[in-house]
């Protein structure tokens, strides 16, 4: 590890640690909107504008779905394009997230995960985001402020690569990442610059059958977002799919060379394994609650018990063979999901776990937890006891109950 | 060139290339498909042009097809003045970076009534306090004719559309054609007009005065609809004179928000005889049909009495008797 | 199976368009053709600046107007329009 690169400890909140990072990333345009618990991110970005810290135009939306509308603009004209958002502003982006991503535009966009309405509720889950987990955006998931900060920078890289050209959403967690205090290891901005470099634009066939800058350019006009019926819609959506691949690859990349350069690696940049090769029970998470997690499975191998965690850092595109292989060894499985599917018999992660592994050898016994809904707190007496219940499963070789709710008063 | 310089005579213009091409797939008779080839005429340089969802955005872009030999881009339905924003913000910063070359790029947001009146205006609104230098082009055909003539606040008073049929209990549109020139004034923009694409010369020439404001401006074009008024197609610019000579559809413009009317409706502010029985205009139009029944005699006395009190405020904001 | 349409690799990304408008022809749409008269044209371009096909064009070398029919719908609006009634709608 003697070459990485020196980096300067900061005390940052995870929102301010995503605004800092997407001011060393050289930001063209950011459009957006306040909403809780995002609201610092933009805050902190108009503070740099303010000061003369950046060379960005920051437009200031009337709308989340205004934000979203700018940013993809922006970004097909060729600017590296920015924006955060939460809860209802996500929901209401709704529409143009999968413009974005039909577009091929590389936004990044932080997400400060939080619940949504009715009843109102400003704290931390993942309601937001998962609902939108079909709308071609790639999608992380950070454990903490220091791998918010990282996430960023590795979005740009990520998005713009020629052979995904997708844009990317970078949760954390609402208040426990986003308004928390942490140690943060930054770079300089010369480093972040000379990682990501200047936004490559690569060259499209268009209607004079040429080859020409895929964006807005007056010296080559180009038509974007035209209307595509029965005989081509699906082959644009079919590309977006490889895309999707392509990513799988693109973030493994930059993971690493963002890992050699900093010493920071998340997993593979797909998944996190931790104690997970010889693990006969093992607990699956997003985000934040991976840090709790992994002390729990800490005391319990103290215990003597095979216990492991895996934290699904990139959950779009879904890292199959990944998880699949993490898990081969796994008898018993427990997913833990901070979002519901209504009548969907399980959360999001849950479903697509199980689906990775129908057709594995060892057939692991799988089951699910929903959690910290609306922000309820989850104590680590809580969470151990789902390790109990899967030795428990273990043991009786039996599920009892499949899908259980943590922390929820009947 | 200045608006002043160039004189748009119909030779300038027939010698100056298209950039809203043939082959689009309108409407026999469409008179937006008239209007946008009449404003792409009247660029003075680069431009980039961005569409919300409606007619002309469809009929232009059927994939692998476009009309557009200029950028163009669309993304969804009430987004054109967002993404205007998001394209004058990028070629802003772009250009300050060297990215791109420093010469100016005008960028054009083109809407129908659907697009502007109704799930448009917020990003308009916003795009115009935030002070973008822009031109929001609405093409008012009246009311949402893509999706099969459904009614806009933009439709008039009377009108028979999809979703507001003229019954037996209820004769068309009961609700009054939004004043969205005025709500745009309001937000004191620099430049706002209304124009007609029958008084080519004057539309052509407002696009321009909207492009060389540095900011935003807004130009409301009447563009007949033949398949949604249920007119005749070789009636449809026809239409768009009869609206203004009856001062249905009076063209003016406001700078600074000092109104002004021009020439075509300053004309019948001169002499007011000239000025024309809005049943002239109705009569012909399938959708007012309904209205030159006996028993709706009291529909039309009631839009030649909105037409003519509207017409007054009009006069009076232009400071005219 | 052979498709007159390309695959998802041969396609630029995001529906970026691969053809002008001017390829597809729209000139079969009509029922009726305008007739111009020649005598009576005084080229005032009109019926130019008003086609919303642009399907006249003034062809300054023959200081003319031609009728393009590959793109006319025969909406009529020219000869609605000509002041001098030198267009003439004549069913096909």
């Amino acid at each position: 590890m003697a070459n990485i690169i020196k980096q300067k400890m900061m005390a940052l909140a995870g929102d301010q640690a995503v605004a800092y990072a997407a001011k060393q990333s050289d930001v063209d345009v950011v459009a957006a909107y306040p909403i809780t618990p995002q609201t610092i991110i933009v805050e902190k970005f108009s503070e740099y504008v303010a000061n003369g810290e950046v060379e960005t135009e920051f437009v200031c939306t009337e709308s989340e779905h205004s934000a979203m509308s700018a940013s993809l603009a922006a970004s097909v004209t060729g600017a590296r394009a920015f924006t955060a958002t939460a809860s209802a502003g996500l929901a209401l982006m709704h529409e143009m997230l999968f413009v974005t991503s039909g577009c091929r535009a590389p936004v990044v966009m932080a997400i400060a995960n939080r619940a949504l309405s009715a009843p109102l509720n400003i704290h931390g889950d993942h309601s937001d985001s998962m609902a939108q987990r079909d709308s071609g955006w790639i999608q992380m998931y950070a454990e903490n402020s220091q791998e918010a900060y990282d996430s960023i920078i590795q979005a740009f890289k990520i998005g713009e690569d020629s052979n995904v050209l997708l844009p990317v959403m970078v949760g954390l967690d609402g208040f426990t990442l986003s308004h928390t205090l942490e140690n943060v290891e930054t770079l300089s901005d010369e480093v972040v610059q000379q990682f990501i470099g200047i936004r490559k634009i690569p060259n499209v066939l268009t209607h004079e059958d040429k080859q020409s800058p895929f964006r807005l350019d007056p010296k080559n006009p180009m038509t974007m977002g035209p209307i595509a019926l029965q005989n081509y819609y699906f082959e644009f959506k079919r590309q977006q799919e490889e895309a999707m691949k392509n990513a799988l690859e693109a973030i493994q990349d930059v993971n690493k060379n963002y890992g050699d350069l900093t010493g920071r690696k998340y997993g593979n940049g797909l998944v996190d394994a931790y104690n997970l090769k010889d693990a006969e029970v093992a607990a699956i998470c997003l985000g934040s609650t991976a840090g709790t997690m992994k002390t729990i499975v800490d005391k319990l191998r103290k215990e003597g018990i095979k216990a492991g965690l895996l934290r699904i850092r990139t959950f779009r595109p879904f890292p199959s063979k990944a998880i699949k292989s993490a898990l081969r060894n796994v008898k018993a499985i427990a997913v833990m999901d901070k979002s519901m599917s209504f009548g969907g018999n399980g959360g999001p992660a849950y479903h697509e776990i199980r689906h990775v592994l129908y057709d594995s050898e060892s057939k692991p016994f799988i089951v699910n937890y929903i959690y910290g809904l609306g922000g309820r707190d989850t104590s680590p007496t809580q969470l151990r006891t789902i390790y109990d219940d899967l030795q428990q499963i273990l043991k009786n070789q039996t599920i009892e109950e499949p899908i259980k709710y943590l922390g929820l008063r009947e | 060139m200045t608006a002043k310089e160039w004189k748009f005579t119909s030779k300038d213009i027939a010698n100056k290339p298209d950039l809203f091409l043939s082959g689009h797939r309108a409407c026999a008779g469409c008179a937006p498909a008239t209007v946008l080839k009449l404003v792409m005429k009247a660029t003075r340089g680069p431009t980039i042009v961005t569409e919300a969802t409606g007619c002309m955005e469809v009929v232009s872009s059927i994939y692998p097809y476009t009309s557009w030999a200029t950028p163009w881009l669309h993304t969804a339905f009430e987004t054109a003045a967002a993404n205007a924003s998001g394209i004058e913000a990028a070629l802003k910063i772009m250009k300050k970076k060297g990215r791109i070359s420093k010469e100016h790029v005008d960028v054009i947001a083109i809407a129908g009534d659907g697009g502007t009146f109704d799930i448009g205006l917020q990003a308009l609104s916003g795009a115009v306090e935030r002070g973008h230098d822009f031109l929001f082009l609405l093409y008012d055909n009246e009311a949402y004719m893509n999706t099969g003539i459904q009614r806009s606040g933009g439709t008039p008073h009377g009108a028979a559309t999809t979703t507001s049929p003229a019954g037996r209990a209820v004769p068309g549109k009961l609700e009054y054609k939004k004043p969205l020139a005025d709500i745009m004034i309001a937000h004191d923009m620099e430049y706002v007009a209304t124009a007609s694409p029958y008084y080519w010369r004057d539309l052509i020439t407002k696009v321009r005065k909207g492009l060389e404001v540095e900011g935003p401006a807004f130009l409301h074009v009447f563009a007949p609809c033949p398949r949604g008024w249920r007119s005749n197609p070789a009636k449809s610019i026809e239409y768009s004179k009869l609206a203004v000579e009856t001062c249905v559809f009076p063209v003016w413009e406001a700078v600074n928000g000092e109104y002004k009317l021009s020439i075509p409706s300053k004309v019948l502010s001169l002499a007011p005889q000239r000025k024309k029985p809005v049943s002239d205009y109705l009569k012909g139009q399938g959708r007012f049909r309904h209205m030159f029944k006996p028993e709706n005699k009291a529909l039309l006395e009631e839009v030649q009495r909105i037409t003519d009190k509207r017409w007054q405020k009009l006069l009076k904001k232009c400071n005219l008797p | 199976m052979t498709s007159k349409y390309k695959g998802w690799k041969e396609i630029a990304p995001a529906g970026v368009c691969s053809k002008s408008s001017r390829t597809f022809l729209t000139g079969d749409w009509k029922t009726y053709t305008p007739i111009l008269d020649l005598e009576k044209c005084i080229r005032c371009l009109i019926c130019v600046m008003f086609c919303p096909d642009g399907a006249i064009i003034w062809v300054p070398d023959k200081k003319d107007i031609e009728f393009d029919m590959s793109f006319c719908k025969g909406c009529g609006i020219c000869a609605n329009e000509c002041p001098t009634k030198a267009i003439e709608m004549k069913l096909e």
